[in-house]
């Protein structure tokens, strides 16, 4: 079931961003469709056993998807993406952000870029997300490379997470 | 979530962050804390409270005086943070992987 070499995660400290690249075996339209479509998003986008409940889905630029992850006990936890720029079929940009069940958006969200690209039948998608949260944490995490290397073991290894290796 | 503040809000203000990253060199007393910023004593105040709320400040009474630290557990909450956002994508790969499959049998 996971095979490695087609799922990697990194996040990069410098550019406060975290990238995700994958392949599926399926062409590219079916992939597309598949991050396109709130029926089809709904099907794989909440990890289990969260459960994904669009709203609604307005895929054109300045169009919005808001969306829910329930919890099995029927908590919501609600979220607007807004699409930036489409290319239809290979490329397309939101702004993704928390709010609440009315849609008033937190102060903070993130940058989505994703790519699609063909390969030998397959379809990889590339994924980069520029977070605002992850830039407020690196402000602190400097902090604590200057004054704590010396009495805090773990820091050492969570910036090697952070800087991706 | 939860109803207590998190570690993420904490940390979304300058001047907390300014106060998290003075306390992490050496435990301070909330005057010597007050004197880095252009802000009067109770709005630093207020944001240590904060702090304290999200456990990421204890404090220590050592003669008259209170001295705040850091609480250097808190930390490991951002690593897991970013653990938790990593298990999620490889949860939507893999789910997404098997979506897709199911797709290209009804098609056929």
């Amino acid at each position: 079931m996971s095979n490695h070499s087609l799922f990697d995660f990194a996040v990069d400290k410098s550019t406060k961003t975290v990238t995700i690249d994958m392949e599926f075996d399926a062409d590219p339209s079916l992939v597309w469709d598949a991050f396109t479509k709130a029926e089809l998003l709904d099907q794989w986008y909440a990890p289990k056993p969260l459960v994904s409940k669009t709203k609604y889905m307005d895929f054109r630029v300045g169009g919005r998807r808001f969306y829910a992850m329930v919890t099995p006990d029927g908590q919501e936890r609600w979220a607007l993406q807004t699409y930036t720029a489409i290319t239809p079929k290979t490329h397309f940009k939101l702004f993704n952000v928390f709010a609440d069940k009315d849609e008033n958006p937190d102060p903070y969200g993130s940058d989505w870029d994703l790519h699609f690209a063909a390969k030998d039948g397959k379809t990889i998608v590339h994924i980069s997300i520029y977070n605002e949260s992850l830039e407020r944490l690196e402000s602190v995490l400097e902090g604590f490379k200057t004054g704590m290397t010396m009495t805090y073991g773990n820091l050492k290894e969570l910036l090697q997470t952070l800087s991706g290796k | 979530m939860e109803t207590r503040r998190d570690i993420f809000q904490a940390i979304a203000d300058p001047t907390r962050r300014a106060i998290i990253t003075l306390i992490a060199l050496h435990a301070m007393t909330p005057n010597a804390l007050a004197e880095h910023f252009n802000t009067s004593r109770q709005a630093v105040s207020k944001h240590i409270k904060i702090l304290a709320e999200c456990d990421l400040v204890k404090q220590e009474q050592q003669g008259r005086e209170i001295y705040y630290s850091l609480e250097l557990e808190k930390m490991k909450e951002i690593d897991q943070w970013i653990n938790q956002f990593r298990q999620i994508w490889e949860a939507r790969y893999n789910q997404l992987n098997a979506l897709l499959s199911n797709m290209k049998k009804q098609k056929k």
